[in-house]
């Protein structure tokens, strides 16, 4: 602690040079802390998805549809022990910018299905007794300021017309990485009203008894409708999600090669700032060790300073993104996970910490190996 | 008693012998101390004198441990510092040795009561006694009305009384004064020199001193000249002028 005015008073020595390095931190750290948000919300899919389940889609496509049939047949598949389905709705509620996804459910399997979401057993009553009910998640009711009993209207965009629905539940995710602005209504609605591929769902979701079995089980339900008109494509859900990802492109190759473009230079920038810092202090460097000051507290000195900008910059740039995600997804929908990971902010702080250290190991060596008589020499 | 012969008794404070110091430019060896016997009891206050390059500032380095002879020895208070490891001598200048720069060296960034506290942040003292110790010593020199002064707010004179005091601060064995007065007008350059003349007369410091002023040369007790990195003669104070 007898040190710490000393390190503090050289980081306020030229404190437009200081607050330009923190800012630079701050800047990196901010950009890294948006990356991880996006990055997250991409992967959300992935790293929620059940390990016991497994996803049906039609073998040609995921927008052909399966037959209703199939339901009792996956249930027959030994070692399935739930099915659910549901179908992609596609519609537009107000304008095109308010996306939210919205899924038609089998009111009777869709619940036992999805556990992580929850809905109170009276919602869940009244949205069976109504067939235009509709269940919707915490997050999106609150981006609409729905209430139960709204009456909501949405333009379909593959099935035509306008839907009108009744709010009548609300769920919440039971970990905080859960999507929560999904739009639930009724298979049987839409299967009423659409006017084609009556008795068709979207995809199928099974739960398995064993999740060591999905290899097996995938081969399985998939031989199971080898040659009929309507071929199946199962997969993991994971899978299933990871390869929604992927037709993104690349997501994480695309971070890291940015992240790490940013770091670099940020590592480059401070490295030289901290090389001419150590430069302009030869003489005093030189002092503290005439008195007595080892070269190991030189290095250390130097090194601390780094660190201390780096610490104080990057909690800056991770705790602005965190107050950026607070405000949600400012994209209307596209990234409705949009949240900094205490992880993330973890990682990040490691690495501003470790781009630090990088940054000053040299600044600080050169310091430390100084020779006295000769620094003191040079005017 | 300052003896150049080598054949003091084995009681002096600082003792060199035979020291040397060659460096290499190039392909040449310049040889800036050579074989250089040196006994200095303590009390003694000593200036060095000689024209630019005669090795006053190496010898002082050496004798300070600042810098390693290419040959010969320095023992002080029994202790042979040529023999000591790097990170040995460090600690032992933190505790036998005060240094006076020419150009003072303040660190701009902190206070005169942080650059004199410096030295004092090695020892294990408690913040209580340091701020005891730091005290004194800037009431020994004068000073004790700008401790919260930045060197930038200080006068030449009253920068090198704070680095006077940050020499005398952790009670060295002994002051090395590297051209104090060097870079101080004729008024400012007397001050610090009554200051050293107190620090020898009244709490009995050693000082060695290298200077180009003869009148800062005639305070010393015993004044050696340097020649070629030889010292050439030994004059008692008063004859230095």
């Amino acid at each position: 602690m007898k040190y710490v005015h000393l390190v503090l008073s050289n980081l306020f020595r030229k404190k437009t040079r200081t607050a330009l390095t923190t800012g630079s931190f701050a800047v990196a750290l901010f950009l890294f802390g948006i990356l991880a948000v996006v990055d997250g919300a991409f992967q959300q899919g992935v790293d929620v998805a059940g390990v016991d389940r497994l996803v049906v889609l039609n073998r040609v496509s995921i927008i052909q549809p399966l037959p209703l049939a199939y339901r009792d047949r996956l249930l027959r598949v030994p070692g399935v022990t739930h099915v659910t389905f549901a179908n992609w709705f596609g519609g537009v509620y107000q304008d095109e910018r308010n996306f939210f996804p919205q899924f038609a459910i089998d009111r009777e399997s869709y619940r036992q299905m999805f556990t992580e979401f929850v809905v109170p057993d009276d919602q869940w009553q009244a949205f069976q007794t109504d067939k235009e009910g509709a269940i919707v998640g915490e997050a999106l009711a609150e981006r609409f300021k729905w209430k139960l009993g709204d009456r909501i209207p949405i333009k379909g965009t593959i099935f035509a017309g306008t839907w009108e629905f009744n709010i009548r539940g609300i769920y919440h995710g039971r970990r905080v990485q859960d999507d929560t602005t999904q739009f639930w209504f009724r298979w049987d609605y839409l299967d009423e009203r659409k006017a084609f591929t009556k008795g068709m769902v979207g995809w199928y979701t099974v739960r398995i008894a064993n999740p060591d079995d999905a290899v097996r089980l995938v081969k399985a339900i998939d031989e199971n409708f080898v040659n009929s008109p309507f071929e199946t494509k199962t997969d993991t859900e994971k899978a299933f999600a990871a390869s929604f990802v992927k037709q993104m492109g690349n997501i994480q190759l695309l971070i890291l090669t940015v992240g790490s473009v940013v770091f670099f230079t940020l590592l480059l920038v401070t490295g030289n700032t901290m090389a001419i810092a150590v430069r302009e202090r030869t003489r005093e460097l030189a002092v503290l060790k005439a008195v007595g000051f080892s070269d190991r507290f030189v290095l250390a000195l130097v090194i601390v300073e780094t660190m201390i900008v780096a610490a104080v910059g990057g909690g800056v740039g991770l705790g602005l993104a965190k107050l950026f995600t607070l405000r949600g997804d400012p994209t209307g929908g596209l990234l409705p996970f949009f949240y900094l990971a205490p992880e993330d902010i973890g990682v990040g702080l490691l690495l501003a910490l470790a781009v630090g250290l990088a940054a000053g190991v040299l600044p600080a060596l050169s310091a430390s190996r100084l020779r006295v008589v000769d620094a003191l020499r040079r005017v | 008693m300052v003896r150049i012969d080598g054949r003091g008794d084995g009681d002096a404070l600082i003792r060199a012998r035979g020291l040397g110091k060659t460096y290499r430019r190039g392909g040449e060896e310049i040889h800036v101390l050579q074989g250089l016997n040196l006994d200095v009891d303590a009390g003694e206050f000593i200036a060095f004198m000689g024209p630019s390059g005669s090795g006053k500032t190496t010898l002082l380095n050496l004798l300070g441990g600042l810098d390693v002879p290419s040959e010969g020895s320095v023992t002080v208070a029994g202790d042979e510092i040529t023999r000591m490891s790097g990170r040995k001598l460090t600690a032992w200048r933190s505790r036998h040795v005060g240094f006076v720069f020419q150009m003072y060296n303040l660190i701009p960034v902190l206070t005169a009561f942080q650059n004199v506290e410096l030295p004092l942040l090695l020892t294990s003292l408690s913040k209580a006694q340091r701020r005891q110790h730091v005290e004194t010593a800037l009431e020994v020199v004068g000073l004790a009305d700008r401790m919260t002064h930045y060197p930038r707010q200080l006068s030449g004179g009253q920068e090198q009384r704070v680095g006077i005091a940050r020499a005398i601060v952790a009670d060295p064995t002994f002051l090395l004064c590297d051209e104090p007065t060097g870079d101080l007008d004729r008024k400012s350059a007397d001050e610090a020199l009554d200051l050293i003349d107190r620090l020898v007369r009244e709490y009995g410091k050693t000082v060695l001193m290298v200077t180009h002023d003869p009148l800062a040369a005639e305070r010393a007790h015993v004044v050696l000249y340097l020649e070629k990195g030889v010292l050439v003669d030994k004059v008692t104070a008063g004859r230095a002028r």
